[in-house]
């Protein structure tokens, strides 16, 4: 049984359809990532599986139904999402911010496991008491996965950390979230644009055209698909 | 001089009732991003709650008390009844302003049908006699409404910056959708917010009615003198509240006694100092400029 199995998933913004019945599984400790182009619903697929918009279909989360289960619910089963954006809570400080992400925890260890992300990130060390928005993209980005990790999440559902990051913060992103995820045993679903990178990241992938799942397999395999390479690798 | 001073501490005394009032505004405006004007009214109907304890032979401390809890269970109900369903007020804040518009009235006339049309009092928190300060009879019912704001703020500071429901309603304020994401129940964290606002409005009307009495206008123009606090101060900050409801008290209670052109106006001073701050700096004097967000 997958951690994370999602059937004949379906939904929209009123009246408008986005997503045309997906099926996909992430399974314990394991990266996937949904590439896809602007528009074809990436962010609207994490959207239905955390439960920000409304869906049908299955969502299952160990064996559990837990399709429009409200974001704060579903954390608390474990699945901490990184929106689109970063969504770092711009107003409070970096300290702040990484509380806000232990909120489903008990108080106790919240400390020191700031201080273990500070030795990680050490530059959110040196901003913990600055305003979390003014901050660059790349250590708003860092903040955001500290943050969703201080949850102690099962799974990850990360949105497309490269948007507005120079190429080098990109990569060193991505090393990091691949550190995380050998390191913590963590589930990550990603959502990309960015194929080369993210077929690098992953074990396995999914294509996604207009709301639908138009291709699949192991990273190897897409990185080897001719029409994987046509329009998403450039070459 | 002493004339003076006497006017200083009853200006100081009603502006400390006018911060009370704003930091519940500021409360409600910094959760629910948008400007509650029923405050006044449900700060009205729990000190009739205040008022009913007290009647029955409550001392008046502990009727206060009762309002408060009263006030809380108000502000929750409110929200879930009334505000939430509505919809977001930062997508529609018209609609939602103009259902605060709508209690307003709808408290105003459930308090008349309830406690009937005419006037009740109360009696000082801090009782009828004063202390001398520099030579002048100061009531120490100024002084505790002093005294009280300053455990108010105290009591804000704490919950705001060292308790984990503060934490989550700061980050509600700012932003909402991140603070679900990340596992805080945004509903039942506004419901709080919503409650806190209506309690510490049972405070300033237990202070304002021994003034005027008890009646379902009770609140009007201490709403009127709060939105200017907060308007001079800032929406969004407790300090700003503060300073701007003692600023407002001052301003109109001791102007007046001075220049005969405010004597029949004494809401005049508080306005023109607003105009002046407004135009030199619009987010008020401690308010926070929007930094845009992505
Ligand atoms: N809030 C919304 N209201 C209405 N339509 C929306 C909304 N958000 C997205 N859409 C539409 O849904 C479709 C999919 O959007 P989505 O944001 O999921 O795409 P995406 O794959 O994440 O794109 P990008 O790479 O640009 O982030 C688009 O056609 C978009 O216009
Ligand atoms: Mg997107």
């Amino acid at each position: 049984m997958s951690l994370l199995e999602v059937s004949g998933l379906t939904a929209g913004y009123g009246i408008v359809q986005v997503l045309f019945g997906l099926d996909f599984t992430v399974d314990a400790g394991e990266a996937v990532v949904i590439l896809g182009a602007n528009g074809s619903g990436k962010t609207t697929t994490l959207r239905a599986v955390s439960g920000m918009i409304a869906s049908s279909g299955d969502v299952v989360l160990d064996g559990q139904r837990v399709t429009n289960s409200r974001p704060d619910e579903l954390l608390r089963r474990g699945v901490a999402h990184v929106p689109q954006g970063r969504g770092t809570i711009v107003d409070l400080t970096v300290e702040d911010n990484l509380r806000v992400g232990a909120y489903s925890r008990p108080a106790g260890d919240v400390d020191a496991e700031i201080a273990r992300w500070y030795e990680v990130f050490p530059r959110l060390g040196e901003r913990r008491s600055q305003a979390a928005g003014s901050m660059s993209g790349g250590e708003q980005q860092m903040l955001a996965i500290a943050r969703a990790f201080m949850s102690r999440p099962r799974l990850v559902l990360l949105d497309e950390p490269s948007l507005g990051l120079a190429p080098l913060v990109t990569r060193e992103v991505f090393d990091r979230v691949g550190e995380l995820v050998r390191d913590t045993g963590t589930a990550v679903l990603l959502v990309e644009q960015n194929a080369n990178l993210a077929l690098a990241f992953a074990s396995r992938a999914y294509v996604l055209e207009a709301g639908r799942i138009v291709n699949a397999g192991t990273a190897a395999q897409l990185q080897g698909d001719e029409s994987i390479r046509k329009a998403y690798l450039g070459s | 001089m002493e004339e003076f001073i006497s006017y200083l501490f009853i200006g100081l005394g009603n502006g400390a009732v006018y911060a009370m009032l704003g930091l519940g505004l500021v409360v409600i405006y910094r959760s629910t991003g948008l400007l509650n004007f029923a405050q006044g009214e449900m700060a009205m109907f729990a000190t009739f709650i205040v008022w009913t304890l007290a009647d029955s032979g409550l001392p008046l401390w502990l009727a206060m008390f009762g309002g408060m809890f009263g006030g809380f269970v108000i502000g929750v109900v409110v929200h879930q009844v009334v505000v939430r369903p509505v919809g977001d007020p930062h997508q529609k804040p018209l609609a939602v302003v103009i259902v605060t518009i709508g209690m307003f009235l709808g408290f105003n006339a459930l308090a008349k049908l309830i406690w009937g049309a005419d006037d009740k009092t109360l009696l000082n928190l801090f009782g009828r006699s004063g202390i001398d300060i520099f030579g002048t009879e100061v009531a120490w019912q100024k002084l505790g409404a002093l005294a009280v704001l300053a455990i108010e703020a105290v009591i804000f500071w704490m919950l705001f910056q060292r308790t984990k429901i503060g934490l989550a309603m700061r980050a509600v304020a700012s932003n909402p959708e991140s603070s679900a994401l990340c596992g805080i129940p945004v509903t039942r964290v506004l419901m709080f917010g919503w409650g806190l606002a209506t309690a510490i409005g049972a405070v300033a009307g237990t202070f304002t009615a021994p003034i005027t009495a008890v009646s379902s206008n009770l609140m009007q123009l201490t709403l009127i003198y709060a939105f200017a606090a907060i308007t001079l101060g800032g929406f969004d900050s407790f300090v700003g509240a503060i300073v701007g409801g003692l600023l407002v008290g001052v301003l109109s209670d001791v102007l007046p006694r001075y220049v005969d052109f405010f004597e029949k106006m004494p809401l005049a001073p508080a306005f023109i100092l607003i105009l002046v701050v407004l135009l030199v700096r619009p987010e008020g004097i401690f308010g926070q400029r929007k930094v845009s967000r992505v």
